[in-house]
């Protein structure tokens, strides 16, 4: 018995190493989202482009696509832009792109000057539907499914790696073909 | 005159005195953006935005945050308390966008019951480990009190003679 109990302290140390190293290199500010597996909110906003044209939910339905959420404001977002035209033109994937709490006249001159990978803009001054989808900053992507259901929340920049690793597989699995 | 000149003497602290005076309101109106139309929901105001915990900054509670999305999520919070939301309405309205994290504290469910246990396992162990000491040093207390008397006579034998030497020596 009290052989068995010298054990105890390697014991103690063994079960905190595993409990402890399994949380080093987690991002603690990467959090998943309360929405994955939920039906995409319901929204009625401007198109960015088209300020008399109004968008809804039902802009998901048909494909599997991507809501990028950005703002010129956002320096990250100037960062994945190029990555998003690539996206876009090469890989020919969807992408709705939410403008959060941005000036109308700014984004359109961004899109201009950088170039538009957007299948549909959504203008969202207020950050409404930015809120409703729980966005906690900009850059982030979520992955749409066919039917309208958010399947994946990406927080930060898209780059290749991101796409081949993630948001590929996942839109595939959703029956997409990239 | 007199009094005309004991102004001017005094001039700049009378400024300064009527700027603090006046800047105190200004100060005081900023935290008075939500008001409420009862002291009760000011309370339960108060009291929830300091159990939301920010997204963002993922160390402060949403009252404490200056934040954008913070102050977002205020506003929400006094939109629905305002439109007569029930607590536990406004914190699921705000988790099913945010998600738990958001809570500072988190319901107790199968998720969260090794958190909520850990401080009664702490201190239930803690207790047992103390337990443990005081029986085992109990125990050997006893043994060594506890002499057979054949021991005792050994003992009584063993002082006598060192006694007896001592005792011849001096």
């Amino acid at each position: 018995m009290k052989r068995v109990l010298l054990f105890l302290p390697l014991l103690v140390a063994l079960v905190l190493g595993v409990l402890l190293f399994s949380g080093i290199g987690k991002d603690p500010t990467k959090l998943d989202s309360a929405l994955v597996g939920k039906a995409m909110p319901e929204f009625a906003l401007e198109d960015l482009h088209q300020p008399e044209v109004q968008v809804s939910q039902q802009v998901f339905q048909g494909e599997p696509s991507l809501l990028n959420v950005w703002g010129t404001w956002c320096p990250s977002c100037r960062d994945e832009h190029a990555d998003l035209m690539w996206l876009a033109k090469n890989e020919g994937v969807p992408i709705v792109g939410l403008n959060y709490k941005d000036q109308r006249a700014e984004a359109k001159a961004w899109l201009e000057r950088l170039g538009d990978p957007y299948s549909t803009s959504v203008y969202d001054p207020k950050g409404s539907l930015g809120f409703d989808l729980g966005v906690y900053g900009a850059p982030e992507t979520f992955v749409i499914g066919a039917d309208g259901t958010v399947l994946h929340r990406h927080v930060g920049v898209v780059n290749k790696q991101v796409w081949e690793e993630t948001l590929r597989p996942l839109l595939n699995q959703a029956g997409g073909q990239y | 005159m007199t009094i005309f000149r004991l102004f001017s003497r005094f001039a700049p602290a009378w400024v300064a005195a009527l700027l603090i005076v006046l800047a105190l309101p200004v100060h005081a109106v900023v935290r008075d953006v939500y008001s409420f139309d009862t002291e009760e929901k000011q309370q339960r105001y108060q009291v929830m935005i300091t159990e939301l915990r920010c997204p963002k900054c993922q160390n402060q509670n949403i009252a404490d945050s200056n934040s954008p999305i913070s102050e977002d999520m205020r506003d929400e919070v006094y939109r629905m308390m305002t439109g007569g939301a029930s607590d536990v309405e406004i914190m699921d309205s705000l988790v099913g966008r945010f998600g738990e994290f958001i809570r500072y504290k988190p319901l107790v469910e199968k998720r969260t019951l090794l958190l909520w246990a850990t401080p009664a396992i702490s201190v239930l162990g803690g207790l047992l480990i103390v337990g443990g000491i005081v029986l085992r040093s109990r125990r050997n207390n006893q043994i060594d009190s506890e002499l057979s008397a054949e021991e005792r006579a050994r003992v009584e034998k063993i002082m006598d003679g060192h006694n007896g030497k001592s005792d011849s020596q001096a």
